[in-house]
């Protein structure tokens, strides 16, 4: 099994950490012929609409969604979750739109908002998880085929839809393996 | 439930969030729409970018709030802004404005003459310039979650900024192969903390991200910051003092992703119109890279 990191900015060296710490061979995508050889893709936190802008300036946007579409297992985290979503308030921007939810972006606040707290993921068993939230993305609507996995003051933060797994915060910023886990058994299935 | 703002992890781990992106000067709301099309990952709110600073002479302070509040306003990237070294007052100003991020920099007049702000009391992140790992790291001990290296801003010449990125990657390398006592040594010598220096030893590279800065002209500067070892690029007068602006931002985004790849590299090169024009930096007035103590 090997699992791609979209490395075209962003903290995707510490996803490439985290599973290289949990035994898992990784390949930085950067270029479109990347996707056919890794068996699952993760889009990291970073600047959405700079990810946006180079996947289309390099035509990396179409391959990807069709990927997805055939079922490539693929998991994003903050700027990740944007991308996969379908669309995003008031803000016109470039998205893969395979993912049924609508974003708000920095509807948390700016920078000095941004804030860490203990939360209860069931998925992924009982000890609360240490969720890191930057500039996060608010998840304002959601579609019926959305698994809402975990939720903050009763708004979704990590949801599934099928083959895609997305959460507004960042687990590869902490100690802690147990989304990518989740996302490794994803890709196993 | 317990809810944590303006921690360590937070201002850090937004700065790990700019990596592999460019950070560009602008000064007013068209420039920031442009600079955001083109890709950039944040913008540098200035009320002129270090080139103009530097024909302007007297003293240059923090921007005005009205034209910071209008490039917040024209774009949902993060927004950056300038304040004097050492100015506390500026600071707070900012911070209450709600910039994402506060550049202590040396492109503004100094305030103070002894002592950079403790950034350690703010819940908004600080950015500042360091010539090497023991400015680095003195200013990561007083509370910076991002360094960026400096060059000689508003000269469009990039030979500074390469000493000092290779400066500080040096002084990493060495420090990787030294036994605990020869850290402590070289703890002194660089007037820095011997827990920074250790981890530098363990991480092989700065504890917080490291952007180059200072004379970024034209894509293949961009990718030769990269190459040497940096996580991201400032692009202050190098934009909108080029004769396209929207052609060389973008250009300079896909030249820092792609940093490694000569045949893009080459593509994005081919068509970006007139760089910014250059300053010999031996013919300088005024070395803004001095600044900072």
């Amino acid at each position: 099994m090997r699992i791609g990191v979209l490395g075209l900015q962003g903290d995707f060296r510490e996803h490439v950490e985290m599973l290289s710490l949990m035994g898992v061979e990784t390949l930085v995508v950067k270029l479109p012929e990347d996707l056919d050889l890794v068996d699952g893709l993760i889009i990291p936190g970073g600047e959405s609409t700079t990810m946006g802008r180079v996947m289309e300036n390099m035509r990396i946007r179409e391959p990807l969604v069709k990927k997805i579409e055939q079922g490539l297992p693929v998991y994003g985290t903050c700027a990740g979750m944007i991308l996969l979503s379908r669309k995003v308030v008031d803000h016109v921007q470039p998205l893969l739109g395979v993912l049924d939810i609508e974003i708000e972006r920095n509807a948390y606040g700016r920078q000095v908002e941004s804030f860490e707290v203990d939360l209860s993921i069931p998925a992924v068993g009982e000890k609360p998880f240490r969720a890191v939230f930057i500039r996060a993305p608010k998840v304002v609507k959601h579609g019926a085929r959305v698994e809402v996995l975990a939720e903050y003051n009763k708004d979704p933060i990590l949801v599934r839809e099928g083959n895609i797994l997305a959460s507004s915060f960042h687990p590869e910023l902490t100690q802690d393996t147990r989304i990518h886990e989740y996302f490794l058994r994803m890709v196993e299935k | 439930m317990d809810v944590y703002k303006g921690t360590w992890a937070v201002k850090k781990g937004f700065a790990e969030m700019f990596k592999g992106g460019v950070i560009m000067d602008v000064t007013n709301a068209e420039q920031a729409k442009i600079a955001e099309e083109a890709g950039a990952v944040a913008v540098m709110a200035l009320e002129r970018v270090p080139a103009d600073i530097r024909k302007a002479g007297g003293v240059a302070r923090m921007a005005p709030i009205k034209k910071i509040k209008e490039i917040m306003g024209a774009v949902s990237i993060p927004v950056m802004a300038k304040v004097r070294i050492g100015h506390i007052a500026e600071a707070r100003i900012l911070e209450e404005l709600g910039v994402d991020f506060i550049d202590e920099s040396e492109v503004l007049t100094p305030a103070d003459d002894k002592f950079h702000i403790n950034k350690h009391e703010y819940k908004v992140p600080f950015v500042c310039g360091a010539r090497d790992l023991g400015e680095a790291l003195r200013r990561i001990a007083e509370g910076a979650a991002m360094i960026r290296t400096k060059g000689e801003a508003g000269t469009g010449n990039i030979v500074e900024a390469v000493k000092h990125m290779r400066k500080v990657q040096d002084e990493i390398r060495k420090i990787v192969n030294m036994s605990e006592e020869e850290l402590v040594r070289e703890a002194k010598e660089l007037g820095a903390p011997v827990e920074l220096v250790r981890e530098v030893k363990r991480l092989g590279r700065l504890p917080v991200v490291n952007f180059a800065a200072g004379g970024v002209a034209t894509p293949a500067d961009a990718a030769l910051m990269m190459m040497l070892g940096a996580d991201g690029v400032f692009v202050g007068s190098g934009i909108f003092k080029s004769k396209d602006p929207r052609k060389m931002a973008k250009a300079v985004v896909l030249a820092v992703t792609y940093w490694d790849n000569p045949r893009i590299l080459m593509k994005v090169s081919e068509d970006i119109g007139e760089p910014m024009s250059g300053l010999d930096v031996n013919e300088l007035e005024i070395r803004m890279q001095e600044r900072g103590w």
